[in-house]
């Protein structure tokens, strides 16, 4: 499996993730924001990060880069697309994802372990989430307040579209266990083809036993899992 | 030709940093203040003398960067 780490200025969360890649023997290469043809990928991350230090609206400058034409292609063909933290900010300014993300709802900048339902095993980025549906990953960020109108997250919900959302230990989705104030809880979404995802917490941030957990690594193995 | 806009949170969207600018006016003693919304503005210098043309411009970059119609309204302000 081939893949390609888009890297904006600011982007600071693409060398972890190409760390996490090649640890699962995905071919990666790091593709600049002026690029106008990507690589030969099955698969094109959109890292996390501040890319363009959140000028404007956070993604929305990197949202209209060169490179971008060319994801927006490869994800249109049925390519596999993955937007991390400011990758999932940008995939939304590109309208690939619906709805839109608002700053936290209490101001603050989070930066910790929150634990996730899995409820779509049912795509390519989280088949193996089938055996651990309760799952904890980091968040870092400050616009991760994904809001949608009713009309949306009756689409999504009714369309299974949801990949992940914020709960308590017992995979509860309640009030109390929502970080950001996103709508229903929400902390990813997929298209309706489930070939892009994209997501707040960040999977290559958990993927060794010793230093956090396994959590990601699960995210990633499902990738290279045979259809 | 100067062109200006405003981009502001469309009204039903909750805007946090209006809320907490208001309440430090209140806290302030500005009892009389009713509510505040912020905004981002621009000024933009086009090298285009047609009236039309730059006001057609002006609305296209409005609709596809400067503002995500989705929970922003723009306003264009004509000198």
């Amino acid at each position: 499996m081939k893949s390609s780490v888009i890297v904006f200025p600011g982007s600071n969360c693409d060398r972890d993730v190409a760390v996490a890649l090649t640890k699962f023997q995905i071919e990666n290469q790091m593709v600049w924001h002026n690029e106008t043809q990507l690589p030969k990928s099955d698969l094109v991350v959109l890292p996390g990060g501040f890319s363009y230090g959140d000028y404007l609206r956070t993604g929305s400058i990197a949202s209209k880069s060169r490179i971008i034409n060319d994801v927006i292609r490869h994800g249109k063909k049925g390519g596999l697309i993955l937007g991390i933290c400011n990758g999932f900010q940008i995939l939304i300014e590109t309208g690939l994802l619906p709805g839109v993300l608002l700053r936290n709802k209490k101001l603050r900048f989070l930066s910790k372990n929150i634990l996730l339902k899995v409820l779509n095993t049912n795509n390519k980025f989280c088949s193996n989430y089938k055996n651990k549906n309760i799952i904890q990953l980091p968040i870092a960020h400050n616009e991760g307040n994904f809001f949608a109108n009713n009309e949306l997250l009756k689409n999504l919900e009714d369309n299974n579209l949801i990949a992940f959302k914020y709960c308590d230990e017992r995979g509860k989705i309640e009030k109390n266990s929502n970080p950001n104030g996103s709508s229903n809880n929400i902390a990813g979404i997929l298209n309706p083809e489930k070939n892009i995802l994209g997501m707040m917490p960040h999977p290559e941030r958990f993927i060794d036993p010793l230093l956090s957990g396994e959590d990601g690594s699960i995210l990633f193995k499902s990738l290279l899992r045979p259809e | 030709m100067k062109i200006s806009a405003t981009v502001t949170l469309k009204k039903d969207v909750l805007d946090p940093q209006g809320k907490v600018v208001g309440q430090t006016l209140k806290n302030m003693g500005y009892e009389n203040i009713i509510n505040i919304r912020q905004g981002k503005y621009f000024e933009i210098e086009l090298n285009e003398s047609d009236e039309i043309k730059a006001k057609k411009i002006v609305e296209e970059i409005c609709k596809k960067l400067l503002s995500n119609i989705v929970i922003e309204d723009y306003k264009i302000n004509y000198k």
